[in-house]
């Protein structure tokens, strides 16, 4: 069974005056279907506004769609009865990871989730010890969250997810507000994650860099799925990707201006090393 | 510059301050708050010094740290001093220049009430120091808790508290930066009189309110997506069980408190004219 599904996804929100009149109706995604198996890792591609944060935000039921169905698990988003299941199985990371950290110890954080899903107080320790043991911040976990750097902390957002333990993890953009080194730090942890934990993984991005690992891309743009498929096949079409206004990696923009000049090089290179196995098969 | 102020903050220590059970520590700190004014005299005050000092010493927080977070009562204090001191007619005059007359009973009054003050704030705010503020909300969600019989939220008041407590440094923080980047746009936040100055401290409010209303959105959904549904149902991570040092802290506060009252009321001490 699919992990999440979606079926004619439509969310479409109020525009208003500065009186509070409605002026229009605005649709952020519109007949969106995604299918999701477990242990798969997904990424959803797209510029600013795309909708693919409002997409996100489905999955966890912070939203819930004006048309068509979102499934968690089985389990319908729109049924209220099913709101906590939901966000028990389907995790969610956001981007600020200032606005995300509720206690004000590690430890403490991190065992917010599994209070709230009312877990009996040594199962919540063995969890916090376990997810933070997950994401290598066993050492901080008496350490204050505002003394942390921003990747730490981002990390600490997903032990406090992990210690949920959640089916799917579903990442908001979570490296946008991040310096490079951060950035790698959160995505070595979520591949550790991946690996070892067995955790579905549903990284909403704009950096192309990140998802060359995924299973499946998807790309939005104005709250449609534009490209679907494996990160080879959305990679080669370098033209289409650049009209959706995404970063493509240098490597593949090199190897396709290469590949344009004449040279016989295969598309949708994504890693430095393929370009130059396959430039140095030119002779 | 902003970013000093410590008072409200936790600090992180091994101590057996920080180790008592909140809810020992709230009603200890109130007890003392109590028993300051429950004396006149320098003999009780000798005792809460005792008492303040040897708790200071036991908490392990440097005294830099706590001297620190009297910074921002500062300009309470000088008010409370001066308004003491020179509109307190009682006993003696001791000096009089052109209008300003300070009396024995002025001068008294000042020191013993700026000693209070700064005894209240260190002695609430080693309570601070000494229990991060998970743990303060939920010893006063628990010593509160016959009140939400009455239907007094006293969950959700504590969930708010623990967070306002968390995002005081970053507001700071925030603070800092606004400051800094209208500073850079010309802003002239130094100079003018108090009106003027009130004023130009409005482009560094309008943008801190908008970016902590951000923040709080944020925070919700991040609490809403961690299955937070209030406090029906939440087990404790931390749950307070009292052990034999917070029933012995217990008995020390009472004692403290008999002892100030009784040597502060019958056992007066007289040096010059305090």
């Amino acid at each position: 069974m699919d992990i999440i599904k979606t079926e004619h996804l439509v969310y479409e929100y109020e525009k208003r005056d500065e009186e509070g009149n409605v002026i229009g109706v605005s649709r952020a995604i519109d007949g969106v279907d995604v299918d999701v198996t477990p242990g798969q890792f997904v990424a959803v591609l797209g510029h600013n506004g795309s909708g693919k944060s409002t997409f996100a935000k489905h999955l966890n039921a912070i939203l819930v769609p004006t048309e068509g169905t979102v499934w968690v698990d089985g389990k319908n988003t729109r049924d209220p009865g099913e709101l906590l299941p939901v966000r028990q199985t389907a995790g969610m990371v956001f981007q600020n990871p200032d606005n995300q950290i509720i206690g004000t110890v590690v430890e403490e954080d991190v065992g917010f989730g599994p209070e709230n899903l009312g877990v009996p107080t040594e199962d919540i320790w063995k969890r916090v010890e376990e997810s933070l043991k997950a994401v290598g911040m066993l050492e901080y976990r008496h350490h204050s969250p505002n003394k942390l750097s921003g990747g730490q902390k981002q990390r600490v957002a997903i032990a406090g997810v992990v210690a949920m333990e959640p089916k799917c993890i579903v990442l908001d953009e979570p490296t946008a507000m991040l310096d490079p080194s951060g950035r790698k730090e959160v995505l070595r942890t979520l591949k550790k994650l991946r690996e070892k934990k067995k955790v579905t993984v549903i990284l909403i991005t704009h950096y192309m860099e990140e998802v060359i690992d995924a299973d499946k891309i998807y790309v939005m743009d104005h709250g449609h799925v534009v490209m679907e498929g494996t990160p080879r096949e959305i990679f080669s079409q370098v033209d289409t990707l650049k009209k959706y206004r995404l970063d493509v990696p240098q490597v593949t923009i090199l190897a396709d201006e290469l590949k344009k000049r004449g040279l016989e090089i295969p598309d949708g290179i994504l890693r430095k090393e393929e370009l130059v196995e396959a430039l140095c098969r030119l002779n | 510059m902003i970013r000093d102020i410590t008072i409200g903050q936790y600090y992180p220590a091994k101590s057996l301050l920080h180790r008592l059970d909140p809810r020992v520590k709230l009603v200890s700190t109130l007890l003392y708050l109590i028993s300051l004014f429950l004396f006149k005299s320098i003999s009780g005050y000798l005792v809460a010094t005792i008492f303040l000092v040897s708790i200071i010493r036991l908490s392990k927080v440097p005294l830099s740290y706590i001297v620190k977070g009297l910074k921002p009562i500062v300009m309470l204090l000088m008010i409370t001093v001066l308004f003491n001191l020179f509109l307190t007619r009682e006993g003696e005059v001791l000096v009089h220049v052109w209008i300003f007359t300070v009396t024995e009973g002025g001068l008294r009054t000042a020191v013993f009430m700026a000693i209070r003050l700064i005894y209240l704030i260190i002695g609430s705010s080693l309570m601070t120091f000494t229990t991060t503020p998970n743990e303060l909300t939920d010893g006063l969600e628990e010593l509160l808790k016959p009140l939400s019989k009455l239907r007094v939220p006293v969950h959700e008041v504590a969930m708010m508290m623990s967070i306002a407590l968390r995002f005081i440094p970053i507001l700071l923080e925030e603070t800092d930066k606004i400051m800094k980047a209208q500073i850079a746009r010309g802003a002239d936040l130094e100079s003018g009189n108090m009106i003027q100055r009130a004023r130009n401290m409005i482009p560094i409010l309008v943008p801190l309110f908008v970016s902590a209303f951000r923040r709080a959105n944020d925070l919700a959904m991040a609490m809403e997506a961690r299955c937070y549904h209030g406090g029906e149902g939440r087990t404790k991570m931390k749950p307070l069980h009292y052990r034999g040092r917070d029933y012995v802290t217990y008995v020390v506060v009472i004692c403290y408190v008999v002892a100030v009252f009784v040597i502060g009321r019958y056992l007066p001490l007289h040096v010059w004219i305090f």
